[in-house]
């Protein structure tokens, strides 16, 4: 919203300066976001007086004058036509700054004569377009500021042009009496009374106006009109334009200006038909959809079922409220001029606006609440100035509908106030700002003024006496603790594992991520989602179409836009959301972690290798056990589709419980993401590791024995298929109480194997530690255990101890 | 006898290896060595005779087995001396190389507003980010044909044909935890609710998800000077100076009444953000008292409880804080970036030790 000083000046009695009022406005909710001030770019320049003008000796169309001014006489060349004798001019000096033609003046020379500054016109100072002559005044002397003159002659020139910001629940202040209200509520001020005018028609008006049933709810609450026949349109005086200039609206004649002047000056959008091309009577009525209409911005628009419109015999001539259409418009030739003025439904409003993509100023308003009481006033105001620009004469007004009655009152609670705001504003206060504001009080009850939509409660009342009080004024004040004494932990052990998770990842070397949660279809089908019920249905591009069901897919992009710049080794992680689906709480938390390329770059120890996914099981299982997984689970195949299928394992409770998986990513899955592998990655779901049942922090006893532990390998001839952690969990169930651990050291497979051992044969050895408790271990005991564990993993596992 | 003891100790000193060493040993003390012979001798003595050299042989004995001891030593430490002279390394070589891992700005930034927070008694509240349009706008006080929802820019979920519900949204921003969370515990309360929201923008100053924290106090009698007092006690934990000025401007947001939007007092002085001096004010969030609608759709008497929420930018704070420039940088995983910009692991912010190093 865009006004000028003087066009405030115009409903506010005020000696504020621009700054106070700035100030203020900010201040009470109405965020100054730009002033623009003509008289600053003029600053520079003063009166000065041509004592002689003569011909320049090399040119016919210069001057030389003998200029008088501040600083004595100088030489000033000039080519203007009017520049003469005993005319005042504006002078700007060398070293000056000339706006309009982007020049730093300095001392010069015009074919031979020196020129000391030059004499402007209005171009030049970017006042109007005008460049015919230089400026004449009428009136000034030598050396007095020009911008002064200005303010003092014709204060439009300079008139501070001031933009605010307009929260949604303001349309109040979307008109400049509205602004100058609240201003005068802060007490910068006074207001002055409304212009209102009272007409009597002279005859009755031709045009009838109707709302259709369908239009009377939720559509059009009250239209009213009435008919000005005999105008002479034609442009409208220059005060009118100027003003609507300086808030970047274009003049285009007197009956439009009118009505964008009250669109601005009181908050109220209005109508102008051309009498002469309505068919018939106008009628509000919904749309069936398909219909069409070419707007006064000439484009045409095509209506969908149920939008509210105005028709006449010929079909719709305007979008109620929100644009007119071209066929009916005004134009220089109007003579008889039905002017509307009516109250729309607001939802209504933004719905067709947003149907037909509209941003007019009349929807911006009707959208966001009008004055409806002053709706018959408006269409009086408007036609005194209509009659006072254009002439005319007035019909009787016409009205359908009915002007809504807006009434309300709401308790003022002075008490209440100063709790919430925590301000001693006292009462006398509270009511006076209330009254300033236009509410009428009533006892405690507070009626609130037709022109404001946004209040609907106590808690608004509250808002209205804080905002004038100012909130700057506000001194902060202790909030006690909720609870005395140390402050007790506040995260769920949900939060403290994404926490901790996230930290031992990083320390394990891999950089966080954080990645949008919406990806392109193909990489979010890669896994596992990619369906409609993840999709999003207005995307911002086909890039960020469906939620993720799983954070690889944006790791492994992120993958490869670092190779793209030259990074091939990586180990990046995210802990983020994934979605299952598109319902409220179909979400869980992932920790994924990826590494491609090598373990480090090529180094001197030779330590650097590619990746593989005992880097990522070893990585995932640390993580875990940060977390509070238990030590002991077990590993499964038949992960998902993105996973190596012979590479990768799932750690699991049980066979449903999937705590997390590791593994080779699928070369396709790769190939299709653009990374260049090898790739290995984790994902854990923490929500699916079980919450500690141990609610103590003591530690169970510590139990050592002083007995010697005793370790002896084995090594094993097995069946390629089979697991090392078969062959395991079998050696260590031969004595639950002796064995403590069992450890596999070495694996020796391929061909070589095969060739020793048979084919389709591999050896496994294992280390066995035996931790006597009671005594000391005899040769006899080790070799009663050590046939036991070949035996239960002869059993388990068919291998034979290696020969 | 002094012969002999002479004859020894100059065939020791000039040893130059264990194995002559050994050599020696035997010819001198061993079993068959000249002092054991020398020994043997003894019987044929007179006692007078053994009297006087008994001793002094043995004391030769001693003498000879200590000067073979030092000069055994004497021989090891010159072989280790030269062992280590000959046991030279590049020490300049670079180390076993090491992957050095990251925690990102948000997170970090995350865990330090929730340890400013937690300390003044809130705790961390989380929701879906696939929300109702119920949560997200209508409990929040903003009705369906509401100018905000339309200014908010949401994404809607796709909606299955034949499923009439309305659309659910992307949540626009953190509130929404705001009523679930009083659904859930009721007042009093006190939470912060940090978190990715989603906004249909892009440019260079806005992406489609950002992260917010919300927060919310509940009670019988907290008042906006309250909410001035705990975000100014935030601003100064967090920005770690010793004072700042907030500056209160009346604002509009559907959801609390009266409505604030809070600047801080900063300067910019060679493009680096000063908080808490200087002439510029820095707009960092948006605040104001639970409208009574809102607490209603929590479920909670507006007439019997009040209080305040406020909610701002976890990416905004942390580019102010650490002069990260560039929004969209936060989401692009450039590993240049997330090495320089990025925190190490065991640097948890805490209240005793700081939060940032």
């Amino acid at each position: 919203m865009k006004f000028t000083l003087s066009w405030l000046k115009e409903h506010l009695e005020t000696t504020a300066s621009v700054d106070e009022i700035t100030y203020a406005l900010t201040d009470l909710g109405l965020e100054v976001e730009g002033v623009e001030n003509p008289a600053a770019k003029l600053s520079a320049f003063t009166l000065a007086k041509v004592k002689h003008a003569e011909q320049h000796p090399d040119a016919d169309r210069l001057r030389v004058c003998t200029v008088e001014t501040d600083e004595g006489d100088k030489q000033i060349v000039c080519g203007a036509p009017n520049a003469r004798e005993g005319i005042t001019v504006v002078l700007c000096k060398p070293g000056d700054y000339v706006p309009g033609i982007d020049v730093t003046l300095s001392v010069g020379k015009i074919r031979g004569v020196e020129s000391h500054g030059m004499m402007a016109s209005e171009r030049e100072l970017e006042l109007s377009d005008e460049h015919n002559g230089i400026i004449e005044l009428p009136s000034g002397e030598v050396g007095q500021s020009f911008a002064d003159w200005l303010a003092e002659n014709d204060p439009a020139k300079v008139d501070p042009v001031i933009e605010i910001a307009i929260t949604p629940n303001r349309p109040d202040a979307l008109g400049v009496r509205g602004i100058a209200l609240d201003l005068a509520a802060r007490g910068l001020g006074t207001m002055k009374p409304a212009k209102t005018a009272k007409i009597d028609g002279t005859f009755p008006c031709p045009i009838s106006v109707t709302i259709a049933e369908d239009a009377a709810t939720e559509g059009c609450e009250v239209f009213a009109g009435r008919l000005i026949k005999g105008v002479k349109n034609g442009p409208s005086p220059e005060w009118l334009q100027s003003r609507l200039r300086a808030i970047g609206l274009r003049p285009i004649s007197a009956l439009v200006d009118v009505t964008n002047f009250f669109t601005y000056d009181r908050n109220r959008p209005l109508h102008v038909f051309d009498a002469g091309k309505v068919a018939g009577g106008l009628t509000i009525q919904r749309t069936k959809g398909g219909e069409t209409m070419v707007g006064l911005d000439e484009k045409e628009y095509t209506f969908a079922p149920g939008m509210v419109v105005i028709s006449d015999d010929n079909g719709v001539e305007s979008v109620g409220g929100i644009m007119g259409g071209l066929a009916t418009g005004c134009t220089l030739e109007t003579t008889d001029v039905f002017l509307e003025a009516a109250v729309w439904d607001r939802i209504q409003i933004a719905m067709t606006g947003r149907g037909l993509k509209i941003n007019s100023d009349a929807r911006y308003r009707n959208e966001r609440g009008i004055d409806p009481a002053y709706n018959m006033q408006a269409l009086d105001d408007a036609t005194q100035m209509i009659m006072d620009l254009c002439g005319g004469e007035p019909s009787d007004v016409v009205v359908a509908g009915k002007v809504p009655d807006v009434s309300r009152a709401y308790k003022l609670d002075p008490a209440r106030v100063i709790s919430l705001v925590g301000m001693n504003i006292p009462e006398a206060e509270q009511r006076r700002t209330l009254e300033a504001l236009g509410f009428r009080l009533e006892g405690d009850m507070a009626w609130v003024p037709s022109w404001r939509p946004d209040v609907l409660g106590e808690a608004d009342l509250v808002e209205e006496v804080a905002r004038i009080a100012s909130l700057t004024k506000l001194q902060g004040e202790p909030m006690p603790r909720a609870h005395t004494g140390v402050p007790k932990p506040i995260l769920t052990v949900a939060q403290r594992r994404e926490q901790i998770a996230r930290r031992t990842t990083a320390a394990l070397g891999y950089n966080e991520c954080v990645t949008y949660s919406f990806i392109d279809q193909a990489g979010a089908a890669l896994f596992g989602g990619g369906t409609d019920a993840t999709m999003v249905a207005n995307p911002i591009s086909s890039e960020m179409s469906h939620m993720r069901s799983n954070l690889l897919a944006g790791l492994l992009q992120a993958a490869a836009r670092n190779q793209a710049r030259g990074f091939m080794d990586l180990a990046l992680f995210e802990v983020g959301a994934v979605f299952s689906g598109g319902e409220p709480g179909e979400q869980a938390v992932q920790v994924a972690g990826l590494l491609v390329g090598r373990t480090g770059p090529k180094d001197v120890h030779g330590a650097a290798r590619a990746v593989d996914l005992f880097d990522a099981k070893a990585d995932a299982e640390a993580v875990l056990s940060a977390i509070g997984a238990p030590a002991k689970t077990q590993v499964f195949r038949n992960g998902e589709a993105w996973w190596h299928p012979g590479r990768h394992g799932q750690v699991c409770l049980g066979p449903k419980k999937v705590l997390a998986t590791f593994g080779e990513l699928h070369p396709r899955v790769l190939e299709a993401m653009d990374v260049k592998g090898p790739a290995v990655a984790f994902t854990i779901a923490p929500a699916q590791v079980p919450e500690p049942k141990n609610k103590t922090a003591t530690r169970p006893a510590l139990v050592v024995s002083d007995l010697q532990a005793v370790e002896r390998d084995f090594a094993f001839v097995v069946d390629n298929g089979v697991e090392a952690l078969t062959l395991v969990n079998a050696a260590a169930g031969a004595d639950k109480a002796l064995i403590e651990g069992v450890r596999v050291f070495d694996e020796f497979t391929g061909d070589k194997a095969e060739a020793q051992m048979g084919a389709g044969k591999k050896s496994i050895a294992v280390t066995v530690r035996l931790q006597p408790v009671d005594k000391t271990l005899k040769d006899e005991d080790i070799e009663a255990v050590s046939k036991k564990i070949v035996e239960k993993v002869s059993k388990a596992t068919g291998g034979t101890l290696r020969g | 006898m002094s012969d002999l003891r002479e004859k020894y100790l100059t065939l020791i000193a000039g040893a130059s290896d264990e194995a002559t060493l050994e050599d020696i040993r035997l010819q001198a003390v061993g079993k068959k060595g000249e002092v054991a012979l020398k020994m043997r001798e003894l019987g044929k003595m007179t006692p007078e005779e053994r009297q006087v050299a008994g001793p002094a042989l043995n004391a030769l004995k001693d003498e000879i087995n200590s000067a073979l001891a030092a000069k055994k030593s004497a021989l090891s430490d010159a072989a280790l001396d030269e062992r280590l002279r000959a046991e030279w390394l590049d020490v300049t070589l670079p180390g076993r190389e090491r992957r050095q891992g990251t925690i990102h700005p948000i997170s970090q930034v995350s865990e330090e507003v929730a340890a400013i927070f937690a300390d003044m008694g809130f705790a961390v509240a989380e929701g879906p980010r696939i929300d109702t349009d119920w949560y997200n706008f209508d409990a929040l006080n903003i009705p369906g044909h509401h100018p905000a929802r339309a200014e908010m820019d949401t994404f809607y979920m796709h909606r299955a044909e034949g499923d009439d519900r309305p659309p659910h949204v992307l949540r626009t921003h953190t509130s929404p935890v705001q009523i679930r969370s009083m659904e859930a515990h009721g007042a009093p309360l006190r939470i912060i609710c940090p978190g990715g929201v989603y906004r249909a923008d892009y440019d260079q100053t806005h992406t489609p998800m950002f992260h917010q924290v919300e927060g919310l106090a509940i009670d019988k009698d907290i008042s906006m000077a309250n909410l001035k007092w705990v975000l100014e006690e935030f601003v100064k934990s967090f920005f770690e100076v010793d004072d700042v000025e907030l500056r209160f401007r009346a604002s509009h947001f559907p959801f609390t009444e009266p409505s604030a939007e809070v600047d801080i007092r900063c300067s910019w002085e060679g493009g680096a953000l000063k908080v808490g001096e200087g002439d510029d004010w820095l707009e960092i969030l948006g605040s104001g008292m639970v409208h009574p609608k809102v607490l209603q759709a929590g479920g909670i008497d507006p007439e019997v409880w009040q209080g305040f929420a406020f909610g701002m930018g976890i990416d905004r704070i942390a580019m102010l804080k650490y002069g990260i420039p560039d929004l969209r940088a936060f989401f692009d995983s450039d590993l240049r970036w997330l090495r320089h910009y990025g925190f190490s692991a065991l640097d948890v912010p805490t209240l005793h030790g700081g939060l940032s190093r």
